[in-house]
């Protein structure tokens, strides 16, 4: 029996990537070297909105990329299912620059390790910070989070799932045991 | 930007030998994937790691520059190992068969081998003996998937769709495997083919492929979108088909002439180089905006890429 849990409905996630956007402008004082690089899919969508809010408080947009990990991961030889390769899209200059990582849910902290490899491919930026909507923990390599919209303890077994407009229709985060 | 789209079509072959061999949406998905290819070439370190620890192997038993280099650069944009045999300076000199070469090539634990080889056929051989992925290069007058690949990429890119577009490859379609590939592939995804050449270097039943016949330049040109010259190769005309060169630059050269008084005004001229410039194609032509000629070499490294990490992904069963 699938069990779902709401963590997160549309309300509450707005809220809390409008903090996310608050404390990233917080941290970072010079908001011209700010960029957004989202992880495809969710967290590319999530990078829009992310820019969104940080241009209503700004009035500045920050630029915006996405990043498509496929080739970078350290499982292709032994994933079960056919991994599907999308573009990378960043289409400025990432040297020097602040580059905030977006992805919806940190789990392993191996997509991010291949986030990171990709992004230092296209240049050395001054810093490289780390957005997520939900951690959920169980980190299997020395990574964490710079910005958390919500910190969810779960097991192992359970799942997170992501729900944006812009893919699913509707903006929700559940956990789900199996 | 692009919405997450959902790829049904599972890449299950081992081997690349032709287009005849695939249906209509795994050409399809080698497209779809090299566009997410196109753009590693443009970065400043131009490499992803996808293919590290995995050796190819490029046997290319047959002159060839472009097509070698752009296997051999895609192979190592995709972090892989690569060696290069070529005919001469290597035992086939003495006498060792192409089999054997290969098969010792894999003994040395090579997972893919390209092959470019003068007779047809040569590729599934190869493939059927051996246990490493083969992609063909070339082989003799009968396929080149990966030309046939980047230029449908070209045209797609130009056009922003295949199906429909009007396609004339003109020139010596008898001998020429790029032009068996195009048609091949142009058809299973939807274009209307035209071929053009004169009698003498038009094959036999060539309709039976699913597309049209001319030998008239004028009438290959007038309706296209887009035309595809062939290289004139010289090195096959020594039968006697053609009475001489000039006759056949007078009624089948593209020249910039023909191509304002018969083209559409948004027409593309593609060539698979190399060129015989004055021959099948002007200097003026070659040189135009309307030629894509140097766009379908960047774009056949993409081609390349995503052929080899297609089949990188394919899982024994």
């Amino acid at each position: 029996m699938e069990k779902k849990q709401e963590i997160l409905d549309k309300e509450q996630m707005k809220r809390a990537l409008t903090r996310i956007a608050h404390e990233i402008l917080e941290k970072n004082k010079d908001e011209n070297l700010l960029c957004l690089v989202g992880i495809k899919y969710r967290g590319m969508y999530l990078a829009n909105r992310l820019a969104k809010e940080i241009k209503t408080i700004t009035g500045k947009d920050p630029q915006l990329g996405a990043l498509d990990i496929t080739l970078y991961r350290d499982d292709l030889t032994q994933v079960a299912e056919q991994p599907v390769v999308h573009a990378t899209e960043i289409d400025f200059d990432i040297n020097g620059k602040i580059v905030i990582l977006v992805d919806d849910v940190l789990f392993t902290g191996r997509t991010v390790r291949c986030a990171i490899d990709e992004l230092i491919d296209f240049g050395r930026p001054k810093n490289i910070q780390l957005a997520v909507l939900v951690d959920r923990g169980h980190r299997e390599l020395p990574i964490r989070p710079d910005f958390v919209g919500k910190n969810v303890p779960t097991a192992l077994s359970e799942k997170v799932d992501v729900l944006v407009k812009e893919a699913d229709g509707e903006d929700r985060v559940y956990k789900i045991e199996s | 930007m692009e919405k997450i789209k959902k790829t049904n079509i599972i890449w299950d072959k081992k081997d690349l030998l032709g287009l005849e061999e695939l249906s209509a949406g795994e050409i399809e998905l080698i497209l779809k994937t090299a566009i997410s290819f196109k753009e590693i070439s443009e970065r400043s370190i131009k490499k992803v790691p996808a293919l590290r620890g995995k050796t190819i192997a490029h046997l290319f038993l047959e002159p060839s520059t472009r097509t070698r280099i752009s296997f051999e650069l895609a192979a190592k944009r995709l972090s892989a190992d690569t060696i290069g045999i070529s005919g001469s300076g290597s035992s086939i000199l003495k006498g060792e068969t192409m089999r054997d070469t290969a098969q010792n090539i894999e003994a040395m634990k090579v997972d893919m081998i390209i092959l470019r080889h003068s007779a047809s056929g040569s590729a599934h051989i190869l493939a059927k003996n051996l246990k490493a992925g083969v992609i063909n290069a070339g082989d003799g007058c009968h396929e080149h998937p990966t030309q046939a690949l980047l230029d449908m990429f070209t045209i797609k890119e130009k056009l922003g769709a295949i199906k429909g577009k009007k396609v004339s490859i003109i020139g010596d379609i008898k001998h020429s495997r790029v032009a068996r590939s195009n048609i091949i592939g142009l058809c299973k995804l939807g274009a209307e083919v035209t071929v053009c050449a004169p009698k003498t270097l038009m094959p036999i039943e060539i309709e039976k492929m699913g597309c049209k016949r001319t030998y008239s330049l004028e009438e290959a040109m007038r309706s296209a979108d887009v035309i595809n010259v062939l290289r004139l190769q010289k090195e096959r005309q020594k039968k006697g088909l053609l009475p001489t060169i000039r006759e056949y630059i007078e009624e089948y050269g593209v020249t910039l002439q023909k191509v304002e008084k018969f083209c559409k005004k948004n027409i593309v001229i593609m060539h698979p180089g190399p060129i015989n410039r004055g021959i099948e194609m002007s200097q003026d032509v070659a040189d135009s905006d309307k030629a894509v000629i140097l766009e379908q070499v960047t774009n056949g490294i993409a081609i390349r890429m995503a052929v080899m990490f297609l089949l990188s992904q394919y899982k024994q069963k």
